[in-house]
């Protein structure tokens, strides 16, 4: 008897919770956003600049980019390391063949990034290697060879790269400009294509999309050779604005960053959802986290311990309904 | 036999309950000392959740186990273990990277001073122990470097050499050769012999018949009969275990079949005149995969319902699967109206209009994450769209068409497919693959676990799309679902084709009788 009371007891409990949580999931992102502007137009001395809110956007830009390609990986029960390296690669390609100009150069070093992409995903796709044993091995093979390319850091004069990186249109950078296109791109991808619903049905369930015919290996492909893409995107960009390429330490722990992107966002590890415009939220989350925790003072090992936090949040929310 | 010893392991009356089901109700079960006994059951009947309840895994609801003469509560499967009572599973579960001998004597390695293994005496004793088990091996090499047959033979010399009294072999001879299976039944004499208590899982019925003294059967999670073996014909023994009484089988009206269809589609193959393109139109030949299917020929005609019969394990979901291209195959060839399909290719059978439903729907068949419109418009995305953009108008047509011919009850298109009962998500699963309009549907098992409505309704379903021209393939292990949905009956037995039943000749009794005949020597 007493069981069954405490079982009852539990059922009514969990009537209200799924509503919550699932808010929470859907929402809480663009609170948490919200919120902490809301702070610190309250609390901050000059935080409505338009010099510091560019700051902050052309900081997180790099994280935005990697991120996307990201979740289209974690939508499939996967994971991609590779991301930084890649991004570093991409910085070596690009001032190896800045001579031919600026636009071959990032040709070049973006097509580096899909061929990286294309061995994650074929060892995943088709040898059926653990994505994160893939992409280990990538962020350690790959870190190697644009060290290899460009043992130090090669400052360059080029103009139109330094363009790239440094000029805005309207007030707002280039780049900032470049990741609201790709979002946009990324989010049509996810929600209007075959592509885009395959990536998720493969992720929700693999052997049931293999037995309604879905070309499995082929999407799992894509889907790395994508985030390889973005991240070579990334690395130019990052590049362009540094003024210099620096593959021995550009793009190092990015891959961390962007994970914790998607996860803030929403996105369960689980796979068979992506969330797009949250994963760009929860990488704008932590960026603006990190710039209020230091605007008032507070040591870099405060804006860690209270990343964990929400780390653990969003971990905490995503978990119930993934189990229904 | 000696049905005077006391039994070692008993359960009486045991119950277990799970969410929604109870899975044991009121089962008893005698093991005595020397005896092996045989558990049957078709899926579902209990047999899994007995041996957890005997193993330690599950905690009974009610009733009670008595080991050795007491009343006995396992907690954990390591307390039933270190009882005495050992358990080999259908998957190995050793370890397959530590070394044979490591695996063989897992947390008993002879110890030399200070606590330290002593690899050569390990080594020694492994080997000396598999030789009896007819397993000659280097005991240092990793596990996974022996076959599956051997690897179960050192799960068995494992669970024996613990100083068993009970050893519990659920569908032991799976994967294993008839040498091997040879060397088991051996083993399983030796430990007869000993004294020691075996409770032996399988559909084999001729192994059944070799090895055991005792049978009980479950069906339904009650206890269908339990009694020595030696007495019970093996027509009796499957007709007990798929529930149906010989003498009132003949008693149809059920299900939701209709008669006349049949009596129409049985007349057809012979009416030349108006069935002019009646050859099959799916047409598998020699269907062969090692231990699971040897030369399986299938042919669907369209407009004709072709069952598949047998017991659990006998290949029948195997051959669905070999059809579509999702079982791997040593040989054979599938043929879709004439021409050959692309082996291993789940992507081209459907492209060519072959389907199949899978028997679980939860592994294999929904996608929980997305919605019942996402779900239903799945397989068919290539054409609901052009150049790679899917068409919302065009998805949100056939969603509607199909949520409405199949009466799928969810709050709207947009639910999750996951919050929707069992008997709605068959139907999406239907209505994902009537959306590709197929040629042949392969269902198997299409009303299991859903709710009497849902069950008619999927059942006449399956009447109309036959009457409108599709060929349909059923497995189900209800027979009077498939006695009277099937124009014709294909009878598998061990991977293998050992009889056809059409016309009259489909009866629930004929079934049973082909399934019962003896095998060969």
């Amino acid at each position: 008897m007493a069981e069954l009371t405490s079982r009852q007891g539990g059922g009514r409990a969990a009537v209200l919770k799924p509503q919550v949580y699932a808010w929470v999931q859907d929402y809480g992102v663009y609170a948490a956003v919200l919120a902490l502007l809301l702070f610190n137009v309250l609390f901050t001395p000059h935080f409505l600049d338009a010099s510091n809110f560019r700051t902050q956007l052309v900081q997180v830009t790099p994280v935005v980019i990697v991120s996307l390609g990201m979740a289209l990986v974690i939508g499939t029960q996967g994971i991609d390391l590779s991301v930084g390296s890649v991004m570093a690669l991409a910085a070596a390609l690009t001032v190896l063949y800045l001579g031919y100009g600026w636009l071959p150069a990032l040709a070049v070093a973006v097509l580096g990034g899909a061929v990286v992409g294309a061995a994650g995903g074929a060892l995943v796709a088709y040898v059926g290697v653990q994505p994160i044993v893939a992409t280990l091995a990538l962020l350690v093979g790959v870190r190697g060879l644009a060290n290899v390319l460009v043992p130090q850091l090669v400052e360059f004069r080029n103009p139109g790269l330094i363009a790239l990186g440094s000029s805005a249109v309207a007030g707002i950078p280039v780049i900032v400009l470049i990741a609201a296109a790709l979002t946009a791109i990324v989010l049509f991808v996810v929600r209007r294509t075959t592509f885009g619903r395959q990536v998720v049905a493969i992720g929700g369930n693999r052997p049931a999309s293999e037995l309604s015919g879905l070309p499995v290996r082929r999407v799992l492909l894509t889907v790395y050779v994508i985030s390889g893409l973005l991240a070579a995107l990334a690395g130019v960009l990052a590049t362009a604005r540094l003024q210099a390429s620096d593959p021995t330490s550009l793009g190092q722990f990015i891959e961390l960053s962007a994970i914790t992107a998607v996860v803030v966002g929403g996105t369960p590890l689980t796979g068979g959802r992506i969330r797009v415009l949250s994963t760009v939220m929860g990488a704008l989350l932590m960026q603006l986290l990190a710039a209020t925790l230091i605007k008032h003072n507070l040591p870099q090992s405060w804006t860690q311990m209270v990343q964990a936090v929400i780390i653990l949040a969003a971990v905490y929310a995503t978990r119930k309904r993934g189990s229904r | 036999m000696a049905d005077d010893v006391a039994p070692v392991l008993e359960a009486r009356g045991i119950s277990k309950r799970f969410p929604g089901v109870l899975a044991l109700d009121d089962v008893s079960l005698a093991l005595r000392p020397g005896q092996a006994h045989a558990l049957v059951g078709e899926n579902g009947a209990g047999k899994s959740t007995l041996i957890k309840v005997f193993t330690g895994v599950y905690r009974p609801d009610g009733g009670e186990l008595r080991y050795r003469g007491g009343p006995a509560a396992f907690g954990t499967p390591m307390e039933a273990q270190r009882a005495g009572i050992s358990t080999i599973y259908q998957e190995v579960n050793l370890v397959p990277m530590m070394s044979v001998a490591r695996n063989l004597l897992l947390g008993r390695e002879p110890r030399g001073r200070f606590g330290v293994i002593d690899a050569a005496a390990m080594y020694d004793e492994a080997a000396r122990v598999l030789a009896g088990y007819g397993v000659e091996t280097d005991v240092r090499r990793p596990l996974r470097a022996l076959g599956v047959g051997a690897q179960q033979m050192v799960a068995l010399a494992r669970a024996v050499s613990v100083d068993a009294r009970v050893v519990i072999m659920d569908e032991p001879t799976s994967s294993l050769e008839p040498r091997e299976v040879e060397t088991l039944f051996g083993v399983i004499g030796r430990l007869r012999d000993s004294g020691i208590a075996v409770l032996y899982v399988s559909h084999r019925l001729d192994e059944l018949y070799r090895v055991c003294d005792q049978v009980t059967i479950l069906r339904d999670g009650r206890l269908a009969h339990t009694g020595p073996l030696a007495g019970l014909g093996r027509l009796d023994l499957i007709s007990l275990m798929l529930g149906r009484d010989l003498n009132e089988v003949r008693s149809h009206g059920l299900t939701s079949f209709s008669r006349e269809r049949h009596a129409e589609a049985a007349r057809q193959p012979g009416d030349a005149g108006r069935a002019p393109a009646r050859g099959p139109v799916v047409e598998a030949r020699g269907l062969t995969r090692r231990h699971v299917l040897d030369g399986v020929d299938v042919s669907v005609r369209p407009g004709e319902v072709v069952g598949l019969g047998g017991l659990l394990g006998a290949g029948r979901t195997e051959t669905a699967k070999a059809i579509v291209g999702a079982l791997p195959l040593d040989g054979g060839q599938v043929l879709v109206a004439g021409a050959p399909l692309r082996a291993g290719s789940t992507s081209a059978a459907i492209r060519a209009g072959v389907s199949l439903l899978p028997e679980d729907r939860k592994a294999e068949g929904i996608i929980p994450t997305l919605s019942v419109r996402e779900n239903i418009a799945l397989a068919a995305l290539p054409a609901l769209g052009r150049a790679g953009v899917v068409s919302e108008a065009k998805i949100d047509r056939v969603v509607e068409i199909f949520m409405r011919r199949l009466r799928i009850k969810a709050a709207s298109p947009h639910q999750l497919v996951c919050e929707l009962s069992g008997g709605n998500q068959q139907k999406v699963l239907l209505a994902r693959w009537l959306a590709v309009r197929p040629k042949v549907l392969l269902l198997d098992e299409p009303t299991r676990g859903i709710d009497v409505g849902a069950k008619a309704e999927v059942q006449a379903l399956i009447d109309e799309l036959a009457g409108e021209g599709l060929g349909v393939l059923l497995i189900s292990s209800d027979l009077e679902e498939l006695v009277e949905g099937a124009d014709r009956i294909l009878v598998l037995r061990e991977g293998a084709v050992v009889g056809e039943l059409a016309g009259d000749e489909v009866t629930e009794e004929r079934i049973m009788a082909t399934i019962a005949e003896q095998a060969d020597g």
